[in-house]
């Protein structure tokens, strides 16, 4: 895929930043707001996406590396199953964190009230694990079947 | 002849079909509601969470979401496995 026409790709320089902030405002805000970890993770990577899209899957891999959003992945799945292990001194996927007052350990208020970011336990982690897990998935599945068909367009061709 | 039985089989089941929604039961009364009842009241002051559907996610129910970040990391390795003549 060559890439697509100037207009495209000013509007696409001007937009994927906020698209990445507003999907990290989804994931890190998950316990307080609609949303959550795989919400925001596919936020993000429809930036991917535009990206991938407006300027060609040859000519991006400056930008977006696939070995590293592979080990991102990797990474985020570890981080989940190691925290759903802490847990274990009682069930597995238990909360140990909420209201013990350390690490997003305040009470929260019970009712209809704005929120606390302080509050949930291990839940705001589990977000950001489970974001950072979608994000890099969705990014590679893109990436990668992009240069597929590249590839074969080049094959088909020769 | 088939189409006789095609149309009876299609009548049939559409019969079936406008009967249970005649007799559905009215939105927002379900028949079992203890789990939502107990959701609503204690899942602020267990998990301190104030979003009652993420605590439920990734607390009550985090075995499910075990499962499906398993999946997404089961397609990624699929696509990979596919695609290792193209990307090398």
């Amino acid at each position: 895929m060559k890439q697509m026409s100037k207009i495209v790709r000013t509007i696409t320089n001007l937009v994927y930043g906020f698209i990445i902030i507003f999907g990290f405002y989804v994931i890190v805000h998950g316990h307080l707001t609609p949303g959550g970890g795989f919400q925001g993770g596919a936020v993000v990577a429809s930036a991917f996406a535009l990206l991938v899209i407006s300027y060609g899957a040859l000519n991006i891999q400056k930008l977006l590396k696939k070995d590293l959003l592979s080990i991102l992945e990797s990474c985020g799945l570890t981080m989940f199953i190691v925290l759903s292990f802490l847990g274990l001194g009682i069930t597995f996927f238990y909360n140990f964190l909420a209201n013990s007052g350390s690490w997003f350990g305040d009470t929260a208020v019970i009712g209809i009230n704005p929120g606390n970011m302080n509050t949930g336990g291990v839940i705001p982690l589990m977000n950001i694990a489970v974001g950072l897990e979608v994000l890099a998935a969705l990014g590679v599945i893109v990436l990668i079947m992009a240069i597929g068909a590249e590839f074969t367009k080049k094959k088909e061709n020769s | 002849m088939k189409k006789i039985i095609l149309g009876i089989a299609f009548l049939l089941f559409f019969s079936f079909l406008i009967v249970s929604a005649i007799n559905m039961r009215p939105f927002g009364e379900p028949t079992f509601s203890e789990m939502d009842d107990y959701f609503i009241k204690n899942a602020q002051s267990e998990t301190g969470a104030n979003n009652v559907v993420t605590s439920i996610v990734f607390d009550y129910r985090g075995f499910d979401t075990l499962g499906e970040a398993t999946v997404l990391f089961t397609a990624v390795v699929g696509i990979v496995a596919l695609f290792r003549r193209a990307i090398k």
